[in-house]
């Protein structure tokens, strides 16, 4: 199946061309190439999956293979195919969570006008997703980093009649374009200090270079990528607008895989910032105070799918922390769990909203008695996200923490500890406003169609048994395939685990006492610290900030530029032309059109001419 | 009593090419200025006879020349002329003030 991996990019995209060109008009047939495209290419990674295990394919003998894309002198560019452990693990996240999207988008998009452009759009996702994933090197993966941000855009801007799609995925993409000239930059710094673009030959070039300046700004050029992908603070503000997407949408894209796609790449190059501590240091820092930040805005928050956003927010930079203590298999272990938990949440939220239409948690309520299964998964997937055991995030949350106070991080550990809480906090919050309590809907909710349901359970099953892939009393996990350096047999800490535990079990037992018992009154609380609530109910002004600095200090600054450009380039061009122009019209009097005037002029002239020649003859002046 | 010499030719030469030249560009008349440039035409060939036999009598180059500046002149006139009468036709003068239409 590995020789066959080029293919899984070109399947979802032959059912992109397909569905725009050829079934547009035949709704249920576009989503079923969509389906049956993307079933396809979990088939080809689950196959792939099972060879890397047969044929022991390791990080460090990854099966590669490339054709020759562009070859210039001096420049090279490759399409190729690289398989290890860690785009093995990758594909099977992105296809599983994609196929189940998928499905669930059957019974979520019923009747809605664009049901083909909707599926055309998931299809050329899906395609520029696994390319990225499978990319052998920068360039290649520059290339489908672009076109899952495109895809991105098209699926926040899919209601593009509404005013706030169109704004949100407008700040997406300037976001977007932002991080990707850091990206961008980087790259092509490595290309010219190496002169290749390949992941393999780069890792090799990079040792001698250990901890330079170059490499050091390289990697954090490199990583400005991540941060707008991953929607890592202070680029993170595109990925709560990101919400005017369609839910499912919401669930795949900014959710579970492409905003995996940042901590993706810097554990897939994971060489060039494990030879830059700096930049190393960069990006724990990064991920640890985005952890932090989005988990106090999502305390606040009213609006469901908002909630969950902040809540990806944090927990990306979780996993950014993780690769910045120097732990690739901690990140993407937490990457794999939250891809399914954090799906399973979204499309949990999408068909709560499907039943109450509101995205606001105070206009839900009471939903466990009339939508059971949609309520326990929900529950199930809080439970993961929260760590508690047995679920996935427990496992992989625990790992996060282990391996960050095992790197002599305990600042970071305390504050990742202290996350853990403020999860646990906020998502019990959301259940028990949202599901339990009094129904406060305007609308009778009733439980969502089987398309919907079905992928909800399977993604509860995957929450719940994707955490032991990688549990550590297991002999040959996840650490012995996904790593960076040398695998990491991570020892269980009990210490670590029963505090970690205890504080999310004390951050649910807080949320249960406030929002569901009302021991403690919510709206005491505001009160007593209205200034903090209002901070973060306005996302600690970070929007706003922005939108002050491009009106007054970008705004500024262009319209000097602007004003340079009209008067000063222009005017130089103009004065030019215009003057030539001023001139000629002067001049064209001499050409007096009669032919008199031309033979005195012609006589005098010659008669010059003839004195000019005289002088010397005559010897001279 | 003095003979006639070399530079009395030029003299009465360069009168009739000033009197040819002052013709061709302060006539009106189209067909006045044409004389005027078969005057400063016939005045160059006075030149070309008179170097040809005070300088060099022996051969008759300048002669052969004068010759060919006369047919050249009779096919000038007869372009000239065919040419002045066209445009009378079309704008029924020969003044060449009205006849300035090369420029701008």
């Amino acid at each position: 199946m590995i020789k066959i991996a080029w293919l899984l990019p070109l399947l979802p995209l032959l059912g992109f061309v397909v569905i725009s060109f050829v079934t547009k008009r035949l709704k249920l047939l576009s989503a079923l190439v969509a389906i049956g495209t993307m079933a396809a290419s979990l088939i080809i990674s689950l196959g792939i999956a099972y060879e890397v295990l047969r044929d022991g394919v390791t990080m460090e003998s990854p099966v590669e293979y490339a054709v020759n894309w562009l070859s210039v002198p001096g420049l090279t560019i490759e399409a190729g195919i690289l398989i290890d452990p860690l785009a093995a693990v990758m594909l099977i996240v992105v296809c599983t969570v994609a196929l189940l999207v998928d499905i669930y988008s059957l019974g979520y998009m019923e009747g809605d006008p664009g049901y083909s452009r909707y599926f055309s759009y998931l299809s050329l996702f899906g395609a520029s997703m696994l390319g990225l994933v499978v990319a052998n090197n920068y360039f290649q993966m520059f290339f489908f980093w672009e076109l899952v941000g495109l895809s991105s855009y098209l699926l926040i801007g899919y209601y593009f009649g509404r005013h706030s799609a169109v704004q949100a995925n407008k700040k997406a993409f300037i976001a977007n374009r932002v991080a990707d000239f850091g990206f961008l930059l980087g790259f092509f710094y490595l290309f010219l200090m190496f002169g290749t673009f390949n992941f393999g030959e780069l890792a090799q070039a990079m040792p001698a270079h250990a901890n330079s300046a170059m490499l050091t700004i390289a990697a954090i050029l490199v990583f400005i990528g991540p941060v707008g992908k991953s929607a890592q603070f202070p680029l993170h503000v595109w990925l709560p607008d990101a919400m005017e997407g369609p839910t499912p949408v919401s669930a795949l894209i900014h959710a579970a895989t492409m905003v995996a796609a940042g901590v993706y790449l810097v554990s897939r190059q994971f060489v060039l910032f494990a030879n830059a501590e700096i930049a190393l240091l960069v990006v724990a820092y990064v991920g640890g105070f985005t952890a932090l930040f989005a988990a106090t805005i999502a305390i606040v928050n009213s609006d469901i799918k908002r909630i969950l956003a902040f809540s990806t927010l944090s927990q990306l930079g979780y996993m950014m922390m993780a690769l910045g203590v120097g732990s690739v298999t901690a990140g993407m272990f937490h990457l794999t769990t939250h891809a399914f938990f954090k799906a399973l949440l979204f499309l949990g939220a999408g068909s709560a909203i499907h039943a109450v239409h509101s995205n606001s948690i105070w206009k839900m309520g009471g939903l466990y008695k009339k939508m059971p299964i949609t309520t326990w998964t929900f529950v199930i997937g809080t439970l993961a996200l929260a760590g508690i055991f047995p679920f996935a995030g427990f496992w992989s949350k625990d790992e996060i923490l282990l391996v960050t106070r095992d790197a002599g991080f305990t600042g970071l550990y305390i504050l990742a500890t202290f996350v853990a809480f403020l999860t646990a906090f906020y998502m019990f919050r959301l259940i028990f406003i949202a599901f339990f309590g009094e129904s406060r809907s305007e609308h009778e909710p009733h439980e969502s169609p089987l398309s919907m349901t079905v992928p909800l359970l399977i993604l509860a099953v995957f929450s719940i048994g994707a955490g032991f892939i990688g549990a550590p009393f297991l002999e040959k996990a996840f650490w012995a395939l996904v790593y960076y350096g040398k695998p990491h047999h991570p020892v269980p800490d009990l210490l670590v685990m029963a505090v970690s535990t205890g504080i999310a079990l004390s951050g649910i037992l807080l949320a249960w006492l406030i929002y569901h018992k009302k021991y403690i009154s919510a709206e005491k609380i505001k009160e007593r610290f209205l200034v903090v609530y209002t901070i973060l109910e306005n996302k600690y002004y970070i929007d706003e900030i922005y939108q002050w600095f491009f009106d007054k200090v970008v705004l500024v600054i262009s319209s000097a530029f602007n004003w340079s450009d009209r008067n000063l380039v222009d005017g130089a061009a103009h004065g030019i032309s215009d003057s030539i122009r001023a001139g000629g019209a002067k001049l064209r009097y001499i050409q007096t059109g009669s032919m008199q005037n031309y033979a005195l002029v012609i006589f005098a002239a010659t008669i010059l001419l003839v004195i000019w020649m005289a002088i010397p003859v005559l010897g001279g002046i | 009593m003095t003979s006639i010499g070399l530079q009395h030719y030029l003299i009465l030469a360069a009168i009739l090419f000033s009197i040819g030249f002052y013709g061709s560009v302060a006539k009106k008349n189209g067909v006045a200025v044409l004389m005027g440039i078969e005057l400063m035409l016939n005045a160059v060939n006075i030149n070309l006879i008179a170097f040809n036999r005070f300088l060099n009598p022996d051969v008759s180059v300048g002669m052969i020349f004068a010759i060919f500046v006369i047919v050249v002149a009779a096919a000038e006139v007869a372009v000239g002329l065919a040419i002045i009468i066209k445009i009378y036709r079309e704008r029924l003068t020969t003044s060449v003030n009205d006849i300035d239409w090369l420029k701008w």
